[in-house]
């Protein structure tokens, strides 16, 4: 798929514990920093918008020139946020479904410190095979 | 070997499936390793405060981890954002998964706005467990009320948990009151989503 992404996935204490840039547009040097600041500036649309709904996954939250921000939150208020330029909104919700479980298997492991960042190799591989599935 | 052709052997955890959570362990298995872990916990510390401390982080470990779980198997993944939404999920929800059973009582406190009660019978942690007279008031229970503050703020309702052997007319043994007292911006977001 030859579509820019941004992945990250924020935690409870505003604090991003895992990145992906997924793209195959010129790759700028500020490109990568340009969306990371879009997220990060999302963050505090997300903080509101999470009381209101019980679903998990708030589709578009934010735009920024041609690219959406869409944004899932977990129940333990762990944030996955997407940067893309797809329309394809069922994609985009079972990418991050399958993102969830990954999540949830990382979590579960009780040496691992919630909240800290996640620098399992094979997580990486597989966020990145999902995001060439999905998006 | 018969039957090793069976079970699928995965490579790594992340690629195995969640599984539907049906399995359950041994009482006495548990209670061991439970009795174990404050035997331990009572080596490393000076006082009661900081065992029913330590026992209560290592709750709260299992707390988060539960939240996210049963979320996403038991809920069909719905968050949960009120207030009483919270409180009936720790009761039944979490309740039966850890315990096999839903929790005896769910009240609120009359005295003060921001204090809820689970009431247990007895608690599966301290069914093994006896407290000699000299540690007064120390509760292991201290460990189920750090796994309902785990699942409370993961949640985003902070709160302080404590648990409390209160004494009851017609039985010998006292039953046990979990006490969670909401921070205040919880009430303050309640009011907000009226």
């Amino acid at each position: 798929m030859t579509s820019t992404a941004c992945f990250i996935i924020v935690s409870r204490n505003d604090i991003p514990i895992y990145e992906a840039e997924v793209g195959s547009a010129a790759k700028r040097e500020d490109a990568a920093q340009l969306h990371q600041f879009v997220l990060h500036a999302a963050l505090d649309i997300v903080q509101d918008l999470a009381w209101t709904t019980s679903a998990m996954f708030l589709k578009a939250i934010d735009r920024f020139n041609d690219l959406v921000v869409s944004v899932y939150v977990t129940a333990g208020h762990t944030r996955f946020m997407l940067l893309h330029d797809s329309r394809n909104e069922d994609g985009i919700k079972s990418f991050f479904q399958e993102v969830h479980e990954l999540y949830i298997k990382i979590l579960l492991n009780p040496l691992y410190l919630p909240g800290s960042r996640i620098t399992s190799s094979h997580f990486d591989t597989k966020v990145r095979a999902l995001t060439r599935k999905y998006l | 070997m018969i039957g090793t052709g069976k079970i699928k052997q995965y490579a790594n955890v992340l690629d195995k499936p969640l599984g539907k959570g049906k399995q359950e362990v041994s009482l006495s298995a548990f209670a061991f390793l439970f009795s174990e872990l404050v035997q331990y916990n009572q080596t490393q510390v000076d006082n009661i405060s900081e065992l029913e401390t330590r026992l209560e982080d290592a709750g709260y470990a299992v707390g988060a981890r539960v939240l996210e779980l049963l979320c996403h198997r038991d809920k069909g993944n719905r968050r949960e954002t009120r207030l009483l939404g919270i409180l009936s999920f720790v009761h039944s929800t979490v309740w039966k998964v850890l315990f096999g059973k839903v929790a005896d009582s769910l009240e609120k406190g009359t005295e003060h706005e921001d204090e809820y009660m689970i009431s247990e019978k007895e608690l599966l942690v301290n069914r093994f467990i006896s407290i000699p007279k000299d540690m007064g008031t120390f509760h292991c229970g201290a460990f189920v009320a750090g796994i309902v503050k785990g699942v409370l703020e993961n949640a985003g309702f902070p709160a302080v948990v404590t648990a409390h052997f209160v004494p009851v007319e017609g039985q010998q043994r006292p039953r046990t009151t979990i006490l969670i007292k909401f921070a205040e911006e919880v009430l303050r977001r309640e009011a907000r989503l009226g």
